[in-house]
């Protein structure tokens, strides 16, 4: 008698996904190796990191979703590894990832000098948001805008949005006030949203 | 009156806290004005939602690819 074969759908079995996972971590190591620019330090960063993401594995459904959230704790064990360890030369992108005061001016453009919405940035409706989350290539644009977020801003969030921690439990792991966090958290969000509006939205998907 | 600035910045955190009763009445009193605010209001949560469907995706159900 012939077993049907269930394959299991991409939302539960990834963790078993040897190939998934081994190329996961080839990515990691060489993203780690470049950045740290030792080979030993990389290894050590990307078994913290991937130790740390682990502890979480259950939240993740998705596949992409880990991966954005194992990176963002790589980059952070590499931005302490770099801190500690001041005879090695960070590259300029883990450097700037760690700048958690960015171009202040740049941001506030959204809003004029008293502090409305420029008329080319208002927010404008998103219609059917629950028809893009079917699409693959929705994933594909929020993925990317995720990442485009500095390095700060995207743990914050996902530590909020994604695990679900409070907001005291991130001041705590992040070692920030709240009110810091506050601005992390608004930040990312407002960034994210007009990625989104500007890659899915304004391109009529 | 708040400005959009300090509204977004409310509308950021009634994800994270409850917001106390003067804020949600200023937040109020903005976004029955301001439609780009009550947009984002609204895209906050939607965020959120997407967040959530990012990280664990409705599996299909049968009746929906057999139907």
């Amino acid at each position: 008698m012939i077993e049907p074969n269930l394959t299991a759908p991409e939302t539960h079995n990834w963790t078993h996904d040897e190939a998934f996972m081994s190329e996961l971590r080839q990515q990691m190591l060489k993203f780690a190796t470049l950045q740290l620019q030792d080979a030993s330090l990389a290894e050590d960063a990307v078994q913290e990191a991937f130790i740390g993401a682990l502890k979480n594995q259950q939240t993740f459904g998705r596949r992409s979703a880990f991966k954005t959230w194992v990176f963002a704790i790589l980059k952070h064990k590499i931005i302490d590894v770099i801190r500690n360890n001041q005879r090695l030369v960070p590259s300029s992108s883990v450097q700037n990832d760690d700048d958690d005061q960015p171009d202040l001016e740049v941001w506030d453009q959204q809003f004029d000098d008293r502090g409305y919405w420029h008329l080319s940035e208002r927010p404008t409706a998103w219609q059917q948001p629950s028809e893009s989350a079917s699409n693959d290539q929705f994933w594909e644009v929020f993925e990317a805008c995720l990442e485009g977020l500095p390095g700060q801003y995207s743990r914050a969030y996902m530590m909020r949005e994604f695990i679900g921690l409070s907001t005291d439990e991130i001041c705590q792991e992040l070692e920030t006030s709240e009110n810091s966090l506050n601005v992390l958290l608004y930040r990312a969000r407002s960034k994210l949203r007009k990625c989104l509006q500007t890659n899915w939205i304004d391109k009529g998907a | 009156m708040m400005n959009c600035k300090s509204t977004t910045q409310l509308l950021s955190q009634a994800q994270d806290r409850k917001l106390t009763f003067i804020e949600t009445s200023g937040v109020k009193l903005h976004t029955s004005m301001c439609k780009g605010c009550r947009n984002y209001g609204k895209q906050m949560k939607q965020l959120s939602d997407l967040s959530s469907q990012f990280v664990k995706p409705k599996p299909e159900t049968k009746s929906d690819t057999l139907s």
